[in-house]
């Protein structure tokens, strides 16, 4: 043996024990990012899975703690809907449906027109306006709340629906023009261009060319508007009354047939049932949501 | 504000579109961009109006109610008092923790009294603010890394980091109370027997965890979207140049990720001090989690003039510090957002 022929043995024997070094540190690597996504997951579902498996328990095992679904009943769902110990979920259900539908209508009716405006055309005092409906999106509903408590009160709309989709607006409007605007911004508005030189009129290019691309950056603001409203909580506690008053204030004001005792399986039942429409919403559109939820912060 | 909207023509020319044949050059631009102007303040107005509505209205009403003296009975004297301008008292009732005495003149808030709460309430927003949030961009982070990575299920984990975000704050509320009750899981888990929501420390740790749970995900989010801009190449470079993992992520990702992560911490941060439903149904305010905003409500059905005066302190505190953020920091939400448009990317 030479010592080239050596030398080559050994160098080769250098480079495959170097590639087995990258190789293992790539399985490590690898390995880590399977535990800590298993991490991420537990973390993320575990309470939410305790909530769906407490909600199926029956009440005298509220507190077992055995991680598999035990003692399956549907009773606290029904609880859930009773009114005998005064709560109105299927009422408060509907309420939350009601003025979710009227405050995303409302806001994506005007929001679009301010959307397309702040991405399309070029204006003197558009920094100004997206700042002023930035900061009115970060607006604390603290500060809305005692001036319109006394309002209300005093023109007699406390407990009112609209006394609870007005100052829903204040937040949703807000949110609505500055997740279309990017939205908009995005859009291949050349393709208007392109449909009018082909031959389309305006109001064709609009609505066979604009319409369907617009569509779902509408429809996901849509979604993101009505799970502002649905969530909102402060403004409801306050201005709602026993008729008016949204799903949140419902579970909050939960009461069981004994005073000290709090119904947790049906309130578990009732929490499941408000949850499980906005994840099924969140979990099909997926991509567009979050798109839609970090579109005002990158880009 | 619909004013700034007028169709004053702008000098520089805007690019792209198709000039508009009238008068000579350079005017027919000015009256394109004008012509822009006042479409844009006509597609603004309804928005610009509902919000001058929704919002304006409301913080000066509220301004002008702080300096308006409440009628009826004073929770400190037992006296009625009569309405009236009241100047800056509401003020310094709650600022200086002074409430008025019987015979005119004023005491400190006994103990017990929401004017004493002033700054104890203060003290708790921004303690859960800065823990809160600090937690979160922490953790946020590091399963944004997670999710920036390529490995199978990814996709199921960026599902699930939506759960939290989407269950409503008032039933997150609700479970977590569930959670930390004393036969509750989370005793039984870790073989302890805590009154959670029964003493200071342990209720403001359930809510900071029940917090952290809840929008950690958004800010997971945010960074994500962040991480995903800067290009794949940069990374490649930086290993062929042989940086380190940490030299990797402290020269390369820090930097380049910094504006989206001013943006998601200045969100969750006026998010947070705003914060209300989390402590409102999971401890009610005891044991110290009271934060500015709760004492607000409290103090709403005792005088709307004096909660006036909370809340507008309330507005004042966060705007200054979203204030700070934006002048100081570094955090800007308007750039980030998107209004420098196609001309700068």
């Amino acid at each position: 043996m030479t010592t080239a022929t050596a030398d080559a043995t050994a160098l080769r024997a250098r480079q495959d024990k170097g590639r087995q070094a990258a190789q293992n540190r790539e399985k490590w690597a690898q390995a880590r990012t399977y535990i800590s996504a298993a991490v991420v997951l537990v973390w993320c579902l575990a309470p939410a899975y305790w909530m769906v498996v407490t909600a199926f328990r029956e009440v005298g095992f509220t507190y077992d703690t055995s991680i598999l679904p035990t003692h399956i009943t549907l009773d606290n769902f029904a609880t859930a809907f009773d009114t005998s110990f005064g709560n109105r979920f299927g009422q408060a259900l509907l309420n939350s449906v009601f003025i979710g539908g009227v405050v995303t209508a409302v806001s994506l009716l005007i929001g679009v027109f301010a959307a397309y405006a702040l991405a399309r055309l070029n204006f003197k005092g558009k920094f100004l306006v997206l700042g002023f409906i930035l900061g009115a999106s970060m607006f604390p509903g603290v500060a809305l709340i005692t001036p319109l408590f006394q309002l209300f009160t005093n023109i007699g709309w406390m407990g009112t629906y609209q006394a609870l989709i007005i100052p829903n607006i204040s937040f949703v409007l807000p949110l609505t023009v500055y997740t279309m605007t990017s939205f908009f911004r995005e859009m291949p508005w050349e393709l208007e261009e392109s449909a009018r030189v082909d031959g389309c009129t305006q109001g064709q290019a609009f609505r066979k060319v604009i319409m369907p691309l617009a569509a779902p950056a509408i429809f996901t603001t849509a979604i993101l508007a009505f799970i502002s409203s649905w969530n909102e909580f402060l403004i409801a506690s306050q201005l709602s009354s026993d008729a008016t008053q949204p799903v949140t204030v419902a579970i909050a004001n939960f009461a069981g047939a004994q005073p000290n005792q709090i119904p947790y399986t049906a309130i578990m039942a009732a929490g499941t049932i408000v949850t499980i429409p906005l994840v099924i919403l969140v979990l099909v559109f997926q991509r567009k949501i979050v798109a839609g939820l970090t579109a005002g912060a990158v880009k | 504000m619909a004013t700034e909207l007028g169709p004053t023509p702008v000098k520089a020319p805007a690019s792209g579109g198709t000039p508009v044949h009238r008068g000579p050059k350079g005017v027919g631009e000015d009256n394109r961009i004008a012509s822009q102007g006042r479409w844009a303040s006509w597609l603004l107005a309804p928005t610009i109006i509902a919000l001058a509505v929704v919002i304006v209205y409301p913080i000066i009403s509220a301004i002008v109610m702080s300096f308006q003296k409440d009628a009826g009975l004073d929770a400190a004297t037992g006296l009625f008092t009569a309405g009236g301008p009241a100047g800056i008292s509401n003020y310094v009732n709650w600022l200086a923790q002074q409430c008025s005495a019987p015979g005119g003149g004023t005491v400190a808030c006994p103990p017990g009294t929401l004017g004493g709460q002033f700054w104890s309430a203060t003290a708790t927003t921004f303690f859960f603010t800065v823990v809160t949030v600090t937690l979160e961009t922490v953790l946020g982070f590091w399963m944004a890394m997670i999710m920036a990575r390529t490995f199978r299920g990814r996709s199921l984990v960026r599902a699930a980091v939506l759960v939290p975000w989407a269950i409503p704050t008032a039933v997150t509320a609700k479970l977590w109370f569930f959670i930390f009750a004393f036969e509750g899981i989370a005793n039984k888990l870790f073989n302890t027997s805590i009154l959670w929501t029964g003493s200071e420390w342990p209720a403001k740790w359930a809510v900071i965890i029940a917090d952290v749970w809840k929008t950690t995900p958004f800010m997971a989010l945010l960074i994500l979207a962040g991480l995903q801009m800067i290009p794949a190449e940069v990374y490649e470079a930086a290993k062929v140049d042989g940086a380190s993992a940490w030299q990797r992520f402290r020269l390369i990702t820090l930097p380049l990720v910094k504006p989206a992560l001013m943006v998601a911490i200045l969100f969750r941060t006026l998010d947070a001090l705003r914060m209300f439903d989390l402590p409102y149904i999971l401890t009610g305010g005891a044991n110290n989690t009271t934060t500015l905003s709760i004492l607000v409500i409290n103090q709403i059905r005792q005088g709307f003039n004096a909660a006036a005066a909370l809340s507008t302190i309330t507005f004042i505190i966060i705007f200054l510090v979203a204030f700070i953020f934006v002048r100081f920091l570094g955090a800007n939400v308007v750039e980030q957002s998107g209004a420098t448009g196609k001309g700068k990317k």
